[in-house]
């Protein structure tokens, strides 16, 4: 174990034992933006029209309110797991890293907890 | 290296430029310059700009589109007259091909995850194949819409 590179100094230490962790939820998620995105993209597409009274009437039924709700949950946190990959890649400065993620994480729970609260207020008829 | 002499360092990079001299006809691997072009990387770089897209403008149209509905005919309308212009279309119809070619290549790494299709010739093929699904679909579905 040396000091020069980073490599150098992390050789020899063995598993992070967090990796596996981000990598699993990242396919557990990916398989619930697959089988929910497709779910959505079909219905979409096999409503008559794409009016408000329509898609209202069949937003606020039971099955179709809880499977968009577990499609934001799913899509935001591939999204939020993805993001962090993109952030660990591209900003390399300690601060700066620390600064961005802070901000993802803001912004993916703000955005899931606004989608789901849209879709509560539209299943309990507002 | 420090504590090494002048002569000894003489020595040293006298024989380090003979190395190098010799080297240039030397395969090279692929490093940070020295690559070209293949169907792996380009589906690999599709992978991430569609995903970051859809994080970024797809998630960001969904919320949208939720809080559209959820305010009442009047936002909803503000949303669907947007939507429905030209430039609408242009962001529905990229977010469509984003969704399904991030799909399709999600689903090989799926493959690729169970240590299967990395022999060069059905990497490249399903490389190949992945981009031209997405292209298949998105058009799929944008007809069924457009022209039902």
């Amino acid at each position: 174990m040396g000091n020069g590179t980073e490599l150098g100094r992390v050789r020899g230490l063995g598993s992070a034992h967090s990796g596996a962790h981000h990598w699993l939820l990242q396919r557990f998620t990916a398989i619930g933006n697959l089988i929910l995105g497709l779910w959505l993209l079909l219905s979409l597409i096999h409503l008559p029209d794409m009016q408000f009274a329509t898609v209202h009437e069949w937003i606020a039924r039971p099955i179709p309110a809880v499977a968009l709700g577990l499609f934001v949950l799913s899509t935001f946190w591939h999204a939020r797991l993805g993001l962090q990959v993109l952030v660990e890649d591209y900003v390399h400065d300690g601060a700066n890293r620390f600064a961005v993620m802070a901000l993802l994480n803001l912004a993916a729970f703000a955005g899931a907890a606004f989608g789901l609260l849209c879709i509560v207020r539209l299943a309990l008829g507002a | 290296m420090g504590k090494r002499n002048g002569a000894h360092r003489f020595v040293q990079l006298s024989k380090g430029n003979a190395h190098m001299a010799g080297a240039t006809n030397r395969p090279l691997s692929p490093h940070m310059s020295i690559w070209r072009w293949g169907p792996a990387m380009a589906v690999s770089i599709l992978h991430r700009i569609t995903g970051d897209g859809l994080a970024f403008v797809g998630l960001g149209v969904l919320l949208w589109w939720l809080g559209a509905l959820a305010g009442g005919p009047e936002s909803y309308a503000t949303f669907a007259a947007c939507a429905g212009t030209w430039y609408g279309k242009v962001v529905l119809i990229g977010l469509t091909w984003a969704f399904f070619n991030h799909m399709a290549s999600g689903l090989r790494h799926f493959v690729l995850d169970i240590g299967a299709g990395f022999e060069l010739k059905s990497n490249a093929f399903w490389s190949v194949v992945t981009p031209i699904v997405a292209v298949v679909l998105t058009g799929a579905v944008w007809a069924w819409l457009l022209l039902r």
